[in-house]
Order: structure tokens, then C-alpha cells, then sequence
């Protein structure tokens, strides 16, 4: 009865206490949905906004799934929506921009969002579309102990020198395949191409339009590099994703690796690996083509939308409670999640790779509305060249034919 | 039949003949994070109108059974025109989406449906032969591929088949081989996708053969071993014919499931070295974000009628049985 009575008293306590210290969350009574990518720092972006504004809605619900991106054009198309809101990244925001599916934000920052940095409204032209909150971009893992063994004092900086160490590595018969990457066919090696070919200076379309240019002199330059960084990696390289690669590295079994920087935490905290590799990798920029190059690196951004379809009071509750927990105080309790863009981030070691690309000139991921079909194109079309069978001249002819196709039946090319 | 079968093969076929509006794209300025830059967007106001005027899309007629991605006439004759020989223009068109798949399919289906029909055959009657006792545990044994989902089925013979996996690494062991791997050769791929659809589908084709046994007359058997038949004699002579209808069953149920191959493909990662033609419809609808309806409706069409072609040999020839039975 006394534990009854004390529960109850608390939960009272509780409720007058967050209503003392209650953030602005917007008109009261209001249901709140949202869809999101499932990982720690969307976690705690959408966890802290369900803690300070679950109280004042009549609805709060998160729904957490990794196939947030498969399901939201879907789910947002009906009016009501299904969610009043999606945490996307810069490609899933075209996803949903070309059909429409969120509105400009201009309104809700200006009433809720006046402390927010304005480099983290993401807008097109000036309506502001999205509002970022952290920052992803692969770039490079070294082993300094390995280096060290075979010869190298400095972490490689440029491609040239990351094959040049890879082949000491493999000279001094310490390791056979020192380097991993992301290879696996589909959206990641479409990725690892990316990168290498930003590296070389490349353009995905004619300016303007969507005809494709990937079959350019960038383009080949960028094939051969690739082939000749999986040269040193392991003969399986094409079934490898980022929790293939993640697991090979904290093996220990890999020396170079060109990896994502959200996994940086996770690979230097002490679980699943030694500490011989732990204190021992070292993360830096991503490898450029020439010194002080561009960084072979598309930056992205994670950050929140509102849908169209909902009504205004609700859109606006929504944002209120998503841009309530977005400052130091949540960063501070979730330092070591993710790379945050908000005030109070201390960068710690797993940072660096990612602000050293950022730094060094790296690019963003396009915002292009038919970039992911040409995405999609160079994922299924490279395996052929990478595995020896064919010219990277008809390797990227192949992929600038499949996304034609493709881009004429989605109305892109006539 | 028409509300399962009819309609949704009927609306996958009315999708394959549309393709997309013309998208207008307005130049715009993109800042964010990482800073300013041109970029190009979609009008929606300027499309919008156009999708409510016709929400199927715009009319394509067979344009896209023509494309690249699938029948790709254009590309074919290209191909035969610029190669001088027949292995370079077989070559060239195995290089295409389409064609490459419908390879491994037929493949894929030419192997493992045959040897599921002997294997499951021979352990139906190797089980069939054994003492009472310890046939209930054999057959429940026997059962145990079909069991697992072969999503997982085929997930965990991945891992298995890995360098650090056991079969992987025994394999690299007895050929004394450190760098082995099934994963990273086209052969060696196809044998493993194949060896594990005969693993998985061999006791369907089992337990159908051996309820049939059980039918198999005895006074039949009886008298041909009073006739001096050998078991072997008794096996081919009386009991196959015994089974025929039966095995055209198992036959039409393993070609339509053969040919529609796909959970494995995604399980073992195999996309760099075989694709089906399910695992184009499933690329068509998933990877690019934004689904090509239209393709992957012609895809499944392209499909059926492939199915089609199988099946007719198997049900033609059912079709004279069937007839001579009431002759």
C-alpha cells in the first residue's frame, strides 16, 4: 500500500515537475508521428523530443525501422499522412521532395527554431525544407602499429599513398588483403564509386539537365583507382557491407580501410575488438587523388522534415517537439552517437574523420532528383569491371545506358 | 480465380504499358551544412496537373518490353552487327540485364530440376526399404531442408560457406588453398546456389514420391519378382510407371518454383555473379527509391510467359495421357 502511494506520489511529482520545466511544444493536444532510420543518434534526437513533449500531445509515436526509406513515399502520400514527420538524409529528402510529400518550414523556424544555427536549415532556393542535426561521410581507418611495421611513419593522404602502403604491407607478408571497403554490389559499391570519382574532380550530369556524364575521363580515372584498391582487398570484397567491413576491422584483419565515419564509435569502443586495434586506429580524412585534393567523400546530413498532408496544428506541434530537443543539453547525454552539427558537440577521436573531410573540400551527396537512379545504375552495372571482365569505358557506357532507360520511364530523359 | 489470378496479373500487365509523366526540373539553390550550390528540383505544381489528368502515367504501349532492361532489340542487333564472332555477340547480350539472368535461371532451373527428381526418387525408395523402426525418425530427418525459411536456410549456409566459416574454411583446408572462396567466383557461386536449392527443395520431391509409393501394388510386384525380376528390374519396370503422374506433378510444381529463384540470391549477396529475373523485378522495385513500376510489371509479365513456355512440353504431354486413359 505505502509502495502504491509512494509510486503514485512521484508519478504526481513527476508531472508537475516536467510541467514546471516544460519545453515550447507548440499547440497542446496534437498527435505526433514519426518515421525514422533506426540508430542511436535518431534515437536519442526523437527519444528526447518524446520526453520533453509526450506530456502535452495526445499522440506520440516513433516508428524506428532501417526500412524507414522503402516506406515513406507511401506513407506520406494519403491525406492524413501517417506520419506527421520523417528523419531523412540528403537522398531520402529528394525521395520526397519529387513527389511533393513535405512542406517549407520558413513558419515553424522562425516561431520555434530561432536559437538553431542557420547553417542546418537545409533549403532549396529559400524555403527551408529540412533542418539538419548531424553529420556522416566515409573516409579513412588506418592502423598505425601495421603502417609503423611495414615501414610507413605518416597515415596515407592521397590514393597513390594508400596503395603504396597497402603493398608494403603485403611485401613485408604481414597482411595478404590490408584493405576493406564497402564493396558489396548494389547501393554500396554505387557509393564507393561515387567517392573516388568526386575525388577526381567528376560530374554526374551535364549541369542543369539529367543526362548522364559518368562515362568521362573522371569517370575511367575513377574505375581504375577503385580496381586497384580492391586489389588489395579480400576476394570476397563484393559481398562486403559496412557490418562485414566493421567486423573485419575489429578483427584485426585489416590495416586500411575506407569506411563509414558513424561506425567510428563503435569500432574504438571496447566492445568486439582488442585493445591492440582499438588503440591503434587512427581516423583522418578520406584519401584525395592529388595532396590536398578534394577528399574522396560525399558528406551527408541526418536531419527532420514535416509532411504536407497533415494539418498545420499538428505540423506544428511536431516540429516544436522534434526542435525542442535539439540542443546542447541532448547532444551532451549523446556526445559519442554521432557527429552532431548542434552547439555543445566535443569532437572526440571519432570525429576526426569525418571534420577532416568535411574540412578538406569533400562535397555533399547530391540533391538531384534523379540521382538515385543513377545510383542504382552504377550499383548493378560495375561488378562486371570489378571483377575483371570487362573495360571500364564499357563498364560505365553499361551504367549511363541502364540509368537512360530507367530516367525515361521515370519522365527525367524524353 | 479471376479475383487472385486474373486481376493482378491483368493490373501488372496495364502497368508494364506506362511509363512516368515528363518531370519539369526547375534550377534551383541548395544550401545547407556543407554550403551552397546549384542544383535542379522537381516542379511539382507543373506535374501535378498532368498526373491528375492520366494517374497511370503516360501510354508507352510495349516500349518498355522493347527497352534495355529487358527484350532490348536495338542492343541485340547492335551487338550481332559489331561482333565478329558468335562468342563475342553472346558475350555482348549476356551483358544485358535481361538476357543475363534468364541465363542463370534457365541454369539454375535445368540443374536442380532433374537431380531433385532422381535424388528425391532414390531416398524416397532408399526410406521405403528401411525397417519400420527407424523410418519415422528418417523421414522427419529427411524433411528437416524444407523446414527452415530459405531466407535463413540459405543465410546461414552464407556464413557457413565463408573463409572464418566451417564449411569454407574445411574446403580451403583439403585444397590446401588459404584464399579460396566460394563468394568470389562466378562457377563457384552458381554451384553453391545450386547445391543449396537441390539441398532445399529435394524433400518436397521425397515425401511426394514417398506417399506414392505406398500406392504401388503389391500383386504387381509380387508377381514380377515370381517372374524373376531383379529389385532393380522391379524398380524401373513397375514402380517408376507406377509414379509418372506423379512425377509430371512434381516436375510442373519444381520448374515453376525453380524458375522464380530469388531468396538465395539476396541471402548469399550473389548479385555480382548471378541474377535472376525475380531478382530484377525485386532490383526494379526497391533499390532506386523511387519504384519502377512499369518495368518491373513488364518483368513479371516476360516472366510468366517464360514460365509458360516451360510448363507446355510437361502439360502437353500430360494432356495425351490423360486422353489415351479414356480411349
Amino acid at each position: 500500500m505505502f509502495l502504491k502511494k509512494l509510486i503514485l506520489t512521484s508519478a504526481v511529482a513527476t508531472l508537475i515537475c516536467s510541467a514546471a520545466f516544460a519545453k515550447d511544444c507548440g499547440p497542446s493536444g496534437q498527435s505526433i508521428r514519426i518515421l525514422a532510420s533506426d540508430f542511436p543518434a535518431i534515437h536519442a534526437v526523437a527519444g528526447t523530443a518524446e520526453e520533453n513533449c509526450a506530456a502535452s500531445a495526445s499522440e506520440f509515436t516513433r516508428n524506428h525501422t532501417t526500412e524507414a526509406r522503402q516506406i515513406m513515399n507511401a506513407a506520406l502520400t494519403p491525406n492524413p499522412a501517417e506520419y506527421t514527420s520523417v528523419i531523412v538524409a540528403n537522398s531520402t529528402l529528394t525521395q520526397l521532395m519529387n513527389d511533393g510529400l513535405v512542406r517549407p518550414l520558413n513558419d515553424l523556424v522562425e516561431k520555434y527554431g530561432a536559437d538553431l544555427p542557420k547553417n542546418l536549415m537545409i533549403t532549396i532556393d529559400d524555403n527551408i525544407m529540412a533542418v539538419a542535426f548531424m553529420a556522416n561521410s566515409q573516409h579513412l581507418f588506418s592502423r598505425k602499429d601495421i603502417l609503423e611495421k611495414a615501414g610507413i611513419n605518416s597515415i596515407p593522404g592521397t590514393y597513390s599513398e594508400m596503395l603504396a602502403a597497402a603493398q608494403a604491407i603485403r611485401k613485408a607478408g604481414i597482411m595478404e588483403y590490408p584493405i576493406v571497403m564497402n564493396m558489396k554490389t548494389g547501393w554500396n559499391v554505387g557509393e564507393s564509386f561515387n567517392l573516388v570519382f568526386l575525388a577526381h574532380g567528376g560530374e554526374f550530369f551535364k549541369p542543369g539537365t539529367a543526362e548522364p556524364t559518368v562515362n568521362s575521363a573522371a569517370g575511367i580515372a575513377a574505375l581504375n583507382t577503385l580496381k586497384a584498391l580492391v586489389e588489395y582487398a579480400h576476394p570476397d570484397h563484393l559481398t562486403q557491407a559496412s557490418n562485414e567491413t566493421q567486423a573485419i576491422w575489429e578483427a584485426g584483419e585489416a590495416a586500411l580501410g575506407i569506411m563509414w565515419g558513424s561506425r567510428g564509435s563503435v569500432i574504438l569502443d571496447d566492445e568486439g575488438s582488442s585493445e591492440q586495434v582499438t588503440s591503434n586506429t587512427v581516423l583522418s580524412s578520406a584519401p584525395s587523388v592529388k595532396p590536398g585534393g578534394i577528399p574522396g567523400a560525399t558528406l551527408w546530413w541526418d536531419g527532420f522534415t514535416i509532411s504536407k498532408n497533415v494539418s498545420d496544428a499538428e505540423a506544428e506541434a511536431t516540429f516544436a517537439a522534434l526542435a525542442s530537443s535539439l540542443n546542447s543539453d541532448m547532444v551532451a547525454a549523446n556526445n559519442d552517437d554521432a557527429i552532431w552539427l548542434l552547439e555543445g558537440f566535443k569532437p572526440g577521436a571519432a570525429a576526426e574523420g569525418v571534420s577532416a573531410t568535411a574540412k578538406g573540400g569533400a562535397v555533399p551527396y547530391p540533391m538531384l532528383p534523379q540521382i538515385g537512379l543513377l545510383h542504382n545504375a552504377l550499383g548493378s552495372e560495375l561488378s562486371e569491371f570489378l571483377k575483371g571482365n570487362e573495360s571500364a569505358e564499357k563498364a560505365l557506357a553499361d551504367v549511363e545506358a541502364a540509368y537512360v532507360t530507367a530516367a525515361k520511364e521515370k519522365g527525367f530523359l524524353q | 480465380m479471376i479475383l487472385f489470378i486474373a486481376i493482378p496479373i491483368g493490373s501488372a500487365f496495364v502497368q508494364s504499358l506506362f511509363i512516368q509523366h515528363d518531370q519539369v526540373l526547375v534550377l534551383s539553390k541548395n544550401c545547407g551544412p556543407f554550403g551552397c550550390r546549384e542544383t535542379t528540383s522537381v516542379d511539382i505544381e507543373a506535374t501535378k496537373e498532368l498526373r491528375q489528368d492520366s494517374p497511370l502515367g503516360k501510354f508507352n504501349g510495349i516500349g518498355t518490353y522493347l527497352n534495355r532492361s529487358h527484350l532490348a532489340f536495338a542492343e541485340v542487333g547492335n551487338a550481332w552487327a559489331v561482333s565478329r564472332t558468335f562468342s563475342g555477340f553472346l558475350k555482348e547480350v549476356l551483358d544485358l540485364p535481361f538476357y543475363g539472368a534468364l541465363m542463370f535461371t534457365l541454369t539454375y532451373t535445368a540443374v536442380v530440376t532433374p537431380l531433385v527428381l532422381l535424388l528425391g526418387l532414390a531416398i524416397a525408395i532408399g526410406v521405403n526399404g528401411l525397417p519400420n523402426i527407424i523410418k519415422g525418425p528418417s523421414i522427419f530427418v529427411s524433411l528437416l531442408p524444407f523446414l527452415v525459411t530459405p531466407l535463413v536456410g540459405s543465410l546461414i549456409l552464407f556464413w557457413m560457406v565463408d573463409g572464418d566459416g566451417i564449411i569454407g574454411a574445411t574446403i580451403q583446408l583439403i585444397f590446401n588453398d588459404p584464399d579460396l572462396s566460394l563468394k568470389a567466383s562466378t562457377g563457384l557461386t552458381w554451384t553453391m546456389l545450386i547445391v543449396y536449392g537441390i539441398w532445399h527443395t529435394l524433400p518436397f520431391s521425397f515425401i511426394v514420391f514417398y506417399a506414392g509409393l505406398q500406392t504401388v501394388p503389391v500383386d504387381t510386384l509380387e508377381a514380377a519378382e515370381i517372374d524373376g525380376a531383379t529389385k532393380w528390374q522391379c524398380t524401373v519396370y513397375v514402380v517408376v510407371p507406377h509414379l509418372v503422374p506423379l512425377i509430371t506433378f512434381v516436375t510442373l510444381m519444381l520448374l515453376m518454383d525453380n524458375f522464380r529463384v530469388f531468396e538465395p540470391i539476396v541471402s548469399f549477396s550473389a548479385e555480382a555473379h548471378a541474377r535472376s529475373l525475380s531478382w530484377i523485378i525485386f532490383n526494379d522495385l526497391r533499390e532506386s527509391g523511387n519504384p519502377l513500376y512499369g518495368s518491373a510489371g513488364a518483368t513479371s509479365i516476360l516472366t510468366i510467359i517464360g514460365v509458360i513456355f516451360l510448363l507446355t512440353p510437361v502439360l502437353i504431354r500430360n494432356w495425351r495421357d490423360f486422353k489415351l486413359r479414356r480411349l
